[in-house]
């Protein structure tokens, strides 16, 4: 199983000098994790504890907390369909054992060629476009059987890449930010009761504007 | 005892008002503190007093006025304030614990009956207690899979787990070792490791004892009593030389268990693995039973009478007396061994014998004069807040753990500033203000450099250095760790650097850190050449300690005697006739294995003291089994010089005898009389005969002194010592730690409470001067050869000595081989791979060994763990060499 490779060290150094502290980073690190594996690999939480200082034990507790973290292997495309009260007044039930047929999998199962994983998820906060879903966290609204299944034959085909690209993906190469390094935090010893660069330059920057 | 806190009303007090009644209370204490202070125990699980509060559990939820009406709050987490009214019985302070328990509950399977928790459980106890007796929850408990392994000796089952935290954060705030979190948080919330990252901490037992339900239990004590069948007493751990306070369960006449007791000046209720599990060698099959004679040479041990033993023993000793006088007899040994036991034998060799030939250390250690005539510090000097501390010690995190915890306290929470000197990086470097890397054989110029106004010397950091001295120059107090910390390095470094030390602050004062067991009552009580009972050397005590004894001075011996090295040097040549290894493997545990072996061959007769048969004794004509540890009652002294109580909890195997008893009856065989019929006996003639020690035994059996006392006894009336919160009996974290048992005052010894002595009763004559510190040695170091790496040779926690490998449940950890560590650079530079095998060669030896690399070795020096299983180490030094060299080579 892949630890973070050299391309993503790197970013993963951008990354820590963000933070005045090390383990700050810790979110923004699973999440470059996932997005190289497309989910988070038991040797990239022992890498990242490495580089932030800490043990794996402790990365995997803060991990294990969010559940868009996912600790075990997920398709390119991760399907929610909703379960709020709205999708299931209209019908988000009947969506789901469809997809549930037509995939041949069961809620939190991933298809058998890989490509797609089935998942039931809480209010998705798009009540008037019921029933609704989710592929990647891209919404797909007021979904019927048959549209349901044009979406699994896009995905599939790849005719959506564009739009929705593989599960963990936080940017793609042209359009991830980067902090320039004199605007990076830089690492601050803990318990260290000095203020850390960036604070004043701040306080500058606001007094400069008057 | 030192106090450093002010008293109590030097700080502003508050004054709350709790159930009705005012009550005093210091500015910032803890409500469920000054409760509990004040004789109101509010129920609790998540806390503990020993670590910093979370308000996790919700149990301490009681009714608090600020003045804004009352409010339910969580009375670990609010500081008192003037005026503060707490109601701890209200209604709504019992419907709040009826709920929280209920709550907790609702998860907990209730498995009481097979629970090794149930009968001194704290969920247990106060769900009956403070408990509404019923649930409303008719819903499955979860289930998740029984007992788990997180680590070699610790199980959890996470079923049982309310929650707490107070596992994870002994974890992570009081160990450093943080291999234990919360996971899943939420619905699912549990605690465990990362897979295949096991909790592989020196101090894991740790959490099975603050666990407030059986979700935590300890293998070795698994399923093995309950705990009302169990009978205790309290002790003093003996695996290391800090001293720490336990309570010995034992059920049956078998110990065990062995649980950490709250003493404010030494353990704070932690204990290490190595302490708490090596009980299991007091009950071990393999203990010596009876005495084994070799009645020809060549022939195997064969079991013998004691009689006949000490008749044996006794005419060996006199015919080598007769053949070549008091010098050539020697006594290795003896740190194994209560302050009674060892005063009986150092009157035994100095008094009947006559020989100063005695030795308890195994050239590992530093002088004997050294270390008694050092200012000694105590451990809450070195840890007061505000102190900077010089480290110059083998690596304590591995030698003496519990001492690390206290400086890791106070590093981390009290801000005290350590400055580490050591070769290699430590279990200390990452609590470190400044680990300097110091070249084997230079600490003396170091610490003389850190004073300076120079550069940095050569190879140690410059950052670091500035940064070192800096800190000295800030004017804090300072204090010192000394120790050996390589023992392929003379002890004369370590004594050159104290001395440096010394002279540059005059103020400075030393906590000498040997690692064995009472190596520092042995000190006291006289087992070091030239050295008497009551730190007094041979010349200043000679006629004090011959008249506490009825002996006419001329009997006793008039030249210092020979330390261990010397005793096997002239075993080896021959010229010793007879060696006592008092619980002793020097084949093991003496760095110059070849001298070892030369010594045991060339010696006319080898008897042996001790309690299980090893290497050097396998060679003995005469061993003796010993009583040791639980078996016997008497007292123990730590490194700050603390004397404090061993209890004796079961009877010994077989026929073994009580160290003292051992002398006392080779006396009689040898036509002396010690003189003294138990242990009391010998506590009260301690206190009459050894100087340091006047006043001992009256100063420890006063209650107060519970936590022991620091020798010398100060004049005047005994301090009574600031003690921890007392502890509601169900309360597992308090002292008198076997939770669920109240704590009982500790007597001493038989329960005999010794009387007080008289002024007359103190002897004739004014009491001598006790030691003062020698010359400093002279030292330089050798000039290293350009090819050559200069030797590190370190100890680790679990290693293969007889103790550990006795005890089934830590012997696994001892790391079966260890390979020479060097620097990464180092290698690449030799053309060798980490991994590899290479040839070693020293100017004692030469050897195969595996390498790694190993980037907390600095350049040019060489890594290497004393392995007593015939290890490596013990093949390469020279005794007495000042440093040593060795050439790593491929191998052709």
């Amino acid at each position: 199983m892949p630890r973070l490779n050299p391309d993503n060290i790197e970013l993963a150094k951008e990354i820590l000098g963000r933070y005045p502290r090390p383990k700050s980073a810790l979110i923004p690190l699973l999440h470059l994790a996932q997005e190289q594996d497309g989910w988070v690999t038991d040797d990239a939480m022992e890498h990242l504890a490495e580089l932030v200082g800490c043990t794996p034990a402790e990365v995997l507790g803060t991990c294990s907390f969010y559940e868009m973290f996912k600790r075990e292997p997920v398709g390119p495309y991760l399907v929610n369909i909703c379960h709020g009260i709205s999708c299931h007044l209209l019908g988000a039930d009947e969506l789901l054992e469809h997809a549930e047929q037509s995939l041949g999998v069961k809620t939190g199962g991933t298809t058998a060629d890989g490509k797609i994983t089935l998942e039931e998820a809480e209010c998705q906060a798009a009540c008037t476009e019921a029933p609704c879903l989710q592929v990647n966290y891209r919404y797909r609204y007021k979904v019927a059987n048959e549209a349901f299944d044009q979406l699994i034959t896009d995905l599939r085909a790849g005719k959506l890449d564009d739009e929705i690209p593989p599960h963990g993906t936080l940017a793609r190469r042209a359009t991830r930010q980067h902090i320039p390094a004199d605007r990076a935090a830089g690492p601050a010893a803990v318990d260290v009761n000095v203020e850390p660069v960036w604070l004043s330059r701040n306080a500058d920057a606001s007094e400069a504007k008057g | 005892m030192t106090d450093t806190a002010p008293a109590r009303d030097e700080v502003s007090t508050v004054t709350v008002t709790v159930n009705g009644t005012a009550i005093e209370a210091a500015k910032g204490e803890l409500v469920i503190d000054a409760a509990e202070r004040n004789g109101v125990y509010i129920p609790r699980f998540c806390y503990h007093h020993r670590m910093k509060p979370v308000g996790m559990c919700r149990m301490c939820l009681v009714e608090i006025d600020t003045g804004r009406g009352p409010a339910l709050q969580p009375s670990c987490m609010i500081e008192c304030t003037d005026g503060m009214s707490v109601e701890t019985e209200s209604p709504v302070s019992k419907k709040a614990q009826d709920g929280v328990l209920e709550f907790l509950l609702v998860n907990h399977p209730l498995d009481c009956p097979v629970c090794d928790k149930g009968g001194e459980c704290p969920l247990q106890d106060q769900t009956m207690s403070y408990g509404p007796g019923e649930s409303r929850f008719i819903e499955e408990k979860r289930h998740l899979e029984k007992p788990i392994p997180i680590s070699q000796t610790v199980f959890l089952d996470r079923e049982r787990c309310i929650l707490c935290d107070r596992c994870t954060r002994f974890a992570k705030d009081v160990a450093g070792d943080p291999f234990i979190h919360f996971q899943d948080r939420g619905n699912d919330s549990q605690v465990n490791t990362f897979p295949d990252h096991p909790f592989a901490s020196y101090f894991s037992g740790n959490t099975v004892q603050i666990c407030p339900v059986g979700a935590l239990t300890a293998k070795p004590f698994r399923f093995k009593a309950r705990p009302w069948d169990l009978d205790q007493v309290e002790s003093t751990c003996t695996s290391c030389s800090v001293g720490c306070r336990v309570v010995i369960d034992s059920s049956r006449d078998e110990v065990l268990r062995y649980s950490g007791v709250d003493s404010d000046p030494v353990n704070w209720s932690w204990l290490c693995d190595k302490g708490r599990f090596d009980f299991e060698y007091v009950n071990d099959d393999g203990r010596l039973t009876e005495p084994l004679l070799r009645t020809d040479a060549g022939q195997d041990l064969a079991p013998a009478k004691w009689s006949y033993a000490l008749k044996t023993a006794a005419t060996a000793i006199k015919g080598g007396l007769d053949r070549s006088g008091p010098a050539g007899v020697g006594i290795i040994g003896g740190a194994r061994l209560a302050n009674e036991d060892a005063y009986a034998w150092a009157k035994l060799a100095k008094g009947v014998i006559g020989t100063d030939n005695v030795d308890a250390q195994l050239d590992d250690g530093l002088p004997a004069a050294f270390v008694l005539g050092l200012p000694r510090a105590t451990i809450d000097e070195v840890c007061a807040p505000g102190g900077t501390v010089v480290v110059y010690a083998p690596d304590i995190k591995e030698e003496l753990p519990v001492l690390f915890l206290r400086l890791r306290h106070a590093a981390v929470e009290d801000g005290v500033k350590i400055i580490e000197l050591a070769a290699t990086d430590t279990g200390l470097t990452p609590l470190a203000d400044s680990s300097l890397r110091v070249r084997p054989g230079e600490a003396a110029d170091v610490v003389a450099a850190l004073f300076g106004s120079g550069t940095a010397p050569e190879g140690v950091d410059p950052t670091a250095f500035f940064h070192a001295r800096t800190l000295l120059a800030g004017g804090a107090r300072v204090t010192a760790v000394i120790g050996r910390p390589s023992l392929a390095e003379s002890a004369d470094v370590a004594v050159a650097a104290a001395h440096r030390l010394l002279e540059l602050v005059p103020s400075v004062t030393f906590l000498p850190a040997l690692r064995r067991a009472n190596v520092f009552g042995a000190l006291d009580m006289g087992l070091a050449p030239g050295i008497l009972p009551g730190r007094v050397t041979l010349d200043e005590g000679r006629a004090h300690v011959a008249s506490g004894w009825s002996l006419a001075t001329k009997e006793l011996p008039t030249e210092t005697g020979l330390d261990t090295r010397g005793i096997l040097e002239a075993a080896a040549n021959g010229k010793l006739d007879t060696l006592v290894l008092l619980g002793a493997d020097p084949l093991a545990d003496f760095p110059d294995r070849d001298l070892a072996e030369r010594a045991l061959t060339g010696v006319r007769t080898l008897i042996a003291v001790d309690l299980f048969l090893n290497e050097s004794n396998r060679k003995a004509d005469i061993v003796l089994p010993a009583a040791g540890y639980a078996t016997t009652e008497g007292t123990t002294t730590n490194l700050e010089g603390r004397v404090t109580t061993l209890g004796q909890k079961i009877t010994a195997p077989g026929t073994a005898r009580a160290d003292w008893i051992i002398a006392a009856d080779l006396a009689g065989h040898l036509g002396g009389d010690l003189g003294v019929e138990s242990v009391a006996q010998l506590q009260d003639e301690i206190s009459r005969v050894a100087p340091s020690h006047a006043g001992l035994a009256a100063a420890l059996a006063d209650p107060a002194n519970r936590d022991g006392v620091v020798v010398p006894v100060p004049a005047g009336p005994p301090q009574p010592p600031e003690h921890a919160v007392e502890g509601n009996p169900a309360d597992p974290s308090h002292r008198g730690a076997a939770e669920g048992a109240p704590a009982e005052p500790v007597l001493l010894a038989d329960g005999e409470v010794p009387g007080e002595r008289l002024e007359h009763e103190l002897g004739p004559d004014p009491a001598p001067a006790t030691v003062t510190l020698p010359a400093p040695p002279s030292v330089a170091a050798p000039v290293r050869d350009a090819y050559a790496h200069r030797l590190v040779v370190t100890r680790k926690l679990y290693d293969h000595g007889t103790l550990v490998q006795h005890s089934p449940a830590i012997a696994a950890l001892a790391a079966p081989s260890s390979p020479l560590r060097l620097n990464p650079a180092d290698l690449d530079r030799l053309g060798i791979a980490s991994g590899d095998r290479v040839r070693v060669t020293s100017e004692r030896g030469s050897l195969a060994i595996d390498v790694v690399a190993d980037s907390g070795v600095p350049k040019n020096v060489a890594a290497l763990v004393l392995d007593q299983a015939g290890g490596a180490a013990g093949q390469l030094l020279t005794a007495g060499s000042l440093v040593t060299d060795i050439r790593v080579e491929t191998q052709s």
